[in-house]
């Protein structure tokens, strides 16, 4: 097997510019609802607070916001640089769905965007909350157009193949396919916790620096809230989920729990081991009786296909698989034990006074995103080696370019990437450090239009 | 009444094209004419204020080009873009900078001098690499079985990088006439300085890119002066000579809106010329707006969206431009 040809080159192109993308979008769907909560929460109270916490999250937002935009044009063009023969065969369906996404949702964001940073002093409050909303519905719109897109290639139905290429019959069932539903709710639960980690370190961290002003106490004290309320309703999809893909998908569930026989009468549960494609495998396994079962089909012995079942051609790589699952879910565990924590320590009313808790969630701050990556590596390697799955090959979905062109672009990407997008990076934790400003109570009096235009340029600054 | 779907379709990736050209236009043009302007008195900031509200949006365009194409027209999609593979990598590495420097510029503090080179520097890449993709489609791409089959290399000729440099021209226009409508005082007279000598620019290489295809492509030479339609198409030429000296005219008048205005109407004229030269390729010199389509079920279930949600879109961008009407001045409050 060549690695660096051109096929070899575009996958890992696009899983390094994807992962990346990835990363930004996630940020910027849970925190413009964050927003939003924030302002109807200011508009509800009239308490200035709310409207500090806003100007100085909507900063961190509108950098992940841009960042997200120049990496998403280049996933736009990608698609067809790197993968032509995947835009020509499913173009049919997966064109028109990134179109939908880019009229309903982009344009919605981009559009109100403007008003939401910028326009204090231009609309009435009323007004700028109705931009900020449009944003944050954008934000979810998106996320519907592009995981219907991405359940597609996962689990097609609504299609008919003709002259080899994959043309839509029934619209209604290529975008409500078997593992939409499931996709979707589990993907926006999971951008909520990764806003909802990040505003909770931010305050866990001005917490360990001593600040025990309101802004902080109630950054650190929400974003907990919103962790206790989501994390055990993620869980849960994610359970179902998996039952879900291991109906439609049973060669990814094996590759995932590194399983390799079909047996009878109970699964263990690997919990670790090291999933071994040639000698077919799981070596080191650490297992526990009928945990798979239990699990996987919600019976003591209940039947799971193993990866032996189908072609060696057929099977996705394990050994990634096996440990980006493990990685989601344990940290999906810990997410779920920081959270009642969190849930403890407030009985007592410790809970802005217990360090080794907010060094615990300062820790997890990242971890909304990590798991984040883990499951889509999990989702998206677990499909190979397919592009649609069962349909068509990601061997035949690549551009008839040559290495040389594919290695200069990812040689370009490669050095670009990190600078821009750490660059990115850098400032939104310089401003989480910085944290949500000091001076208190007149940030922006909206009946003072002459003081408020000074210190909300100061504060913009 | 059949309706003519990929007619249809390629009208409105048209009109997506367009915008984004007019419109990521004066974003790009700002940054072409960043280098004329220092930090102190502070104009690039005011410059930079005049765009902070709808650059994203108008960079969007950029996408439902490519999202239009991809899905009404995926067999284009699918050659076109593996044909001027190069370009395009730069051109989103050129955005990329560009919008990043956007976002981070203000908030840096010792780096500011190199984010503004990443502004210029992006910009301008950007703006040369769509020039030289239209000069690579104006010259034709190779397609078999609506596949790509030429070489890496097949885009760069003297022609498509002479476009370059004339989208490049054309964009610092746009931006010129844009930051005279959104200006004023000292930064306004400047602007005002930069219009004539960039308008006569625009001017010759709008000329030298007409004479270039008509000379050097025959199809092209065939469509003006041989399908005896010679009569209709004349009026475009001449309405870019007009314009030219109406923006002459209004830089001596101190018009506040016209030489933009003007700008705008040569984009058009220059995009109507191009449409008139290939249609109804989409791809020349083979690949027709028919034989590009996606099946009709596609392009139909796209189109009842896109015909209820454009609209709307058209009227809360241009709702966005009135809210950040007036002029942009140092010091404004409420910008980043």
């Amino acid at each position: 097997m060549e690695i660096f040809d051109a096929f070899h080159l575009a996958r890992f192109q696009f899983a390094f510019t994807v992962a990346i993308h990835i990363v930004f979008p996630a940020i910027s769907i849970g925190m413009a609802s964050f927003l939003a909560v924030l302002e109807w929460r200011w508009l509800n109270t009239g308490d200035q607070v709310f409207r500090k916490l806003f100007l100085f999250w909507s900063k961190i937002f509108a950098i992940g916001f841009g960042m997200g935009v120049i990496s998403g044009v280049v996933m736009a063009y990608e698609f067809g640089t790197n993968w032509s023969e995947f835009s020509r065969i499913a173009g049919n369906v997966t064109g028109p769905l990134l179109t939908y996404e880019v009229l309903t949702a982009f344009f919605l964001e981009a559009g109100f965007l403007g008003v939401m940073l910028f326009g204090w002093q231009r609309v009435g409050p009323r007004a700028h909350f109705f931009a900020t909303l449009m944003v944050a519905a954008g934000t979810l719109i998106s996320t519907f157009w592009i995981l219907a897109s991405n359940s597609f290639m996962q689990t097609p139905q609504g299609y008919a193949l003709d002259k080899g290429l994959i043309v839509p019959v029934d619209w209604f069932k290529v975008i409500f396919n078997p593992s939409f539903p499931y996709r979707l709710v589990h993907m926006t639960i999971a951008a909520f916790i990764v806003a909802g980690f990040i505003v909770s370190a931010c305050g866990a961290w001005h917490l360990l620096k001593g600040r025990r002003d309101k802004a902080v106490m109630i950054s650190f004290s929400m974003g907990l809230w919103i962790l206790l309320a989501i994390t055990p309703i993620q869980i849960l999809v994610g359970d179902a989920h998996g039952l879900n893909t291991r109906e439609y998908q049973p060669a990814k569930i094996a590759a995932i729990e590194g399983l390799w026989e079909t047996e009878k009468g109970g699964t263990p549960l690997n919990l670790v081991g090291f999933p071994d494609m040639d000698a077919e495998r799981t070596r080191y396994a650490l297992q526990v009786p009928h945990l798979g079962s239990l699990i996987l089909t919600h019976s003591w012995d209940g039947e799971i296909t193993g990866l032996k079942a189908f072609a060696p051609q057929d099977r996705p790589y394990s050994p990634i698989v096996f440990w980006s699952f493990r990685v989601m879910a344990g940290l999906g565990l810990l997410m779920l034990l920081t959270a009642v924590l969190g849930l403890a320590l407030r009985r007592g009313g410790r809970l802005y006074e217990t360090r080794w808790f907010q060094w615990l969630v300062l820790a997890m701050g990242p971890s909304g995103l990590v798991a984040l990556l883990a499951g889509w590596v999990t989702t998206e390697v677990g499909r190979q080696p397919w592009t649609v799955y069962g349909v068509l090959r990601t061997t035949a979905s690549v551009s008839p370019i040559g290495s040389q062109q594919a290695g200069v672009s990812l040689l370009v990407l490669a050095v670009v990437y990190p600078l821009v997008f750490g660059m990115g990076a850098y400032y939104m934790i310089k401003l989480m450090r910085r944290g949500p400003s000091l001076d208190a109570e007149h940030v922006g009096h909206p009946e003072h239009p002459g003081l408020s235009n000074r210190a909300l340029s100061q504060s913009f600054k | 009444m059949q309706v003519d779907l990929p007619m249809v379709w390629a009208a409105i990736v048209g009109l997506a094209v367009f915008l984004y050209v007019v419109l990521d236009g004066f974003d790009l043009g700002i940054g072409l004419l960043f280098p004329f302007f220092a930090e102190n008195p502070p104009d690039r900031e005011v410059m930079l204020n005049t765009v902070a509200p709808v650059w994203d949006g108008n960079e969007t365009f950029l996408v439902l080009g490519g999202a239009g194409l991809y899905g009404a027209f995926p067999v284009a999609y699918a050659t076109l873009l593996p044909a001027n593979y190069l370009p395009l990598i730069l051109m989103v590495v050129g955005l990329i900078f560009r919008g990043a420097a956007f976002e981070l510029r203000v908030k840096s503090t010792r780096t500011r001098a190199l984010w503004d080179l990443a502004f210029i520097s992006g910009s301008a890449l950007a703006a040369f690499c769509q020039g030289v993709v239209l000069g690579s489609l104006l010259q034709g791409i190779r397609i078999e079985n609506g596949r790509f089959t030429g070489g890496p290399f097949d885009w760069l000729s003297a022609f498509s990088v002479f476009c370059g440099m004339g989208v490049v021209v054309t964009y610092a226009t746009l931006g010129c006439g844009w930051l005279i409508y959104k200006t004023d005082g000292e930064l306004q007279r400047k602007m005002r300085r930069l219009m004539r000598p960039l308008a006569s620019a625009l001017l010759a290489a709008v000329a030298l890119v007409s004479l270039w295809t008509v000379l050097g492509l025959p199809s092209v030479a065939q469509r003006w002066f041989a399908s005896g339609n010679l009569a209709w198409f004349m009026p475009v030429p001449v309405l870019v000579v007009a314009c030219v000296a109406g923006i002459f005219r209004a830089v001596r008048l101190r018009r506040e809106a016209t030489p933009f205005l003007l700008t705008l109407a040569i984009c058009f004229l220059g995009f109507t010329g191009l449409v008139i030269s290939i249609w109804p390729n989409l791809v020349p010199p083979s690949l027709s707006i028919w034989d590009a389509s996606a099946s009709p079920s596609s392009q139909v279930f796209t189109l009842v969206g896109t015909a209820i949600v454009l609209p709307i879109i058209l009227v809360y961008n241009a709702l966005q431009y009135r809210v950040f009407r007036g002029k942009v001045r140092e010091g404004d409050a409420g910008y980043h």
